[in-house]
């Protein structure tokens, strides 16, 4: 059981980069704990601390005029590495949801596994919304899961997004995809007794 | 009803199909190293679950251990403790384990086809997006999260959306001294860094056709860095050549048994996919890349885009990516200085990328002042860069061999390069700090590794 998700209305972080690569949400040094805690200590680590670890003024993370418990990034977040620990770093920062015009595909599956929601928008209402956080720090965006809507409350401009209406039961209740598959390991039986397969054993010799 | 190779893999694996189209689909194989999968045996123990299946599931460290050493305690405890939990997870709960100095060690997507672990028509996962690379031998093979490595361990389903199909046919021939590794970059390059997302990739065509075995899995294997899903290619005699006698392929009567259902893993003549997009290998170049994604690559004697030539949402990206890389828009690559050569990696750490380095470096010296870290991709591959004396040609050229590991590649270990310097790796990655923090990364093949190692500078290896 996870938290469940169901409308924000929330201040924004922009990042208006496109292409963040997952090494820049959590570096690979850092990757190194064998539990889902602290990660978000050093979220975008190298862009938000220099070398002797003083923050970097310029880096959004360190400006207290933006906050929020929603990312708005440019295309293509998420690119690259499938560490699920980019995940946990922007939930573990605070982040309950990250808007872009696309989202690299594991980034995604791993983001809405932990509670966490991609909402994809349209190219115009991103830069539409980025326009309007750049004019007033304080524009407020309502996002709706069930309704499946996001509205820019500076301009009352509201877009439809998808997402598969599963994924969307299990953050709306708080479920994640192995209390489904544990309820459906008859069938997993059934399937592998009717499909015949070279011998697969692997030993540890 | 024709049908893609995908298609033809990914029917055989459902187990269910929700109302919304979500798969519940089979996996043959996992494959666990020590950095994805810690949190997703703590999570099976949690709710007091055993692997489901522990003889599809196979553990290998090599994200986070040294290249030097291995006989020895690793030095760093924090790298330590997660290989030990590796090795101890795949102790308690008898699952295959090939740890430091084992035989099978190595890079997990090297040591997969190596061993005749990945075969074709499986659908295989791992916690790490080049698992695409196993792709190469006509398998489904994608990169997951470690709360889907979690699934699988509990249940060998994960629950997925089917992809889109892309096929990418490459005609034609390649010319002298274009390697695989040129051959992506190539595509990538065109493609751009998100170009494929949401898509699952088939390589075709005769240059593909024409290519080993080791460089389809170097082809596969940087499927995601134009962002796709996965990449695969049809087995043929190729793939059944490099298959047959490896540990864990099948044997005897068996093997005659799958030789002829692989054989039925091919697209249809019709088989409709949703993208399909042409490349001549004719115009292909030893690429280099100048930015900070894959995608920005371009051939060796070519220059480095002018800004008017880059989009406007995208300059932002492409200046603070020249920036970090001290370079200029319109700049020719040839002749930067490099400080740093890594050799190695699943994308080139097999035997042919150690015979194409050796043979630009053979009788050459290695530049002096550079470092050079040269790293087999497998146990397997160390020993035979030895059998066959390559060993020794890279020793009288002034270089040293280390041992297996993921290495500089993601640089979780001690192989970093310094800040503000400038490395030509074979690698698959040049994201901002990715081979240690401010460290600038050249990509490019074997040949043009060797022949910066050999120069000091970015030099086009036909010219040697």
């Amino acid at each position: 059981m996870r938290n469940t998700f169901t409308i924000l209305t929330s201040t924004c972080v922009p990042l208006p980069l496109e292409n963040v690569d997952t090494d820049q949400i959590i570096p690979a040094r850092f990757l190194k704990a064998t539990t889902r805690e602290g990660f978000g200590d050093n979220l975008f680590r190298d862009w938000r601390y220099d070398e002797s670890g003083h923050p970097r003024p310029g880096f959004v993370l360190n400006q207290p005029t933006y906050k929020g418990d929603i990312l708005v990034a440019g295309k293509n977040f998420g690119s690259g590495s499938s560490r699920e620990h980019a995940a946990w770093a922007i939930t573990g920062y605070g982040f309950r949801a990250v808007v872009s015009s696309f989202f690299a595909d594991i980034f995604k599956n791993n983001s809405m596994n932990n509670g966490l929601l991609p909402v994809v928008v349209s190219p115009e209402f991103l830069s539409e919304l980025f326009a309007s956080i750049e004019a007033d720090a304080g524009t407020q965006l309502t996002i709706d899961l069930p309704a499946q809507t996001l509205t820019n409350q500076a301009t009352g401009r509201s877009e439809h997004f998808d997402i598969n209406a599963y994924k969307k039961d299990c953050l709306v209740n708080g479920l994640d995809d192995i209390d489904y598959l544990l309820a459906n390991k008859e069938k997993i039986e059934r399937y592998e007794s009717l499909v015949t397969s070279y011998k697969l054993q692997v030993t540890s010799k | 009803m024709k049908k893609t190779l995908f298609e033809k893999i990914w029917e055989r694996h459902i187990v269910d199909t929700l109302p919304d189209g979500t798969t519940q689909l089979y996996i043959d194989r996992l494959y666990c190293h020590e950095v994805t999968s810690p949190q997703a045996f703590a999570g099976l123990r949690e709710r007091g679950l055993k692997p489901f299946r522990p003889g599809r599931i196979t553990c290998v460290p090599d994200h986070n251990v040294p290249t030097l050493n291995q006989d020895k305690p690793i030095e760093d405890p924090v790298s330590r403790k997660q290989v030990d939990t590796l090795e101890k997870n795949a102790t308690d709960f008898g699952l295959a384990y090939y740890g430091l100095q084992h035989p099978r060690n190595g890079i997990v997507h090297v040591v997969g086809p190596e061993n005749g672990l990945t075969l074709p028509g499986m659908t295989i996962v791992c916690g790490d997006s080049h698992t695409s690379t196993h792709g190469a031998l006509g398998a489904i093979a994608f990169g997951i999260g470690t709360s889907e490595v979690e699934m699988t361990l509990a249940t060998q389903c994960i629950m997925q959306r089917k992809p889109r199909t892309m096929r990418i046919t490459l005609d034609g021939q390649l010319r002298a001294g274009v390697t695989a590794k040129d051959i992506a970059l190539y595509i990538i390059a065109r493609m751009t860094t998100g170009g494929a997302t949401g898509y699952f990739v088939e390589y075709a065509g005769e240059a593909i056709r024409q290519a080993t075995m080791e460089e389809r899995l170097t082809i596969c294997n940087l499927s995601i860095e134009m962002g796709a899903r996965g990449g695969m290619i049809a087995p043929d005699a190729v793939t059944f050549e490099y298959l047959k006698g490896r540990a864990f392929a099948p044997r005897g009567a068996e093997w005659e048994k799958a030789r002829v259902a692989w054989q039925n893993l091919y697209s249809d003549e019709g088989a409709v996919f949703d993208k399909e997009v042409h490349f001549c290998a004719e115009d292909i170049d030893p690429m280099v890349t100048y930015g900070t994604n894959p995608g920005m690559g371009i051939g060796i004697r070519e220059a480095i885009p002018s800004l008017d030539s880059i989009d406007e949402a995208g300059r932002i990206s492409f200046l603070k990516a020249l920036d970090y890389m001290g370079f200029r828009p319109g700049e020719p690559m040839l002749g930067k200085p490099v400080d740093y050569v890594f050799l190695g990696s699943c994308t080139n750490g097999r035997i042919e990328d150690f015979r194409a380095f050796a043979s630009i470096v053979k009788g050459r010296r290695k530049a002096s002042g550079l470092t050079a870290w040269l790293v087999p991709g497998s146990r397997q591959v160390e020993q035979q860069i030895r059998a066959e004396g390559i060993d020794a040609i890279l020793t009288e050229a002034g270089f040293a061999l280390r041992q297996p590991g993921c290495s500089a590649c993601l640089a979780m270990n001690d192989d970093k390069v310094p800040a503000g310097r400038y490395a030509v790796s074979t690698s698959n990655r040049n994201f901002e700090g990715r081979q240690g923090p401010g460290a600038r990364t050249i990509l490019a093949g074997p040949l043009v590794a060797a022949a910066a190692a050999v120069t000091g500078k970015i030099t086009d290896p036909r010219t040697l």
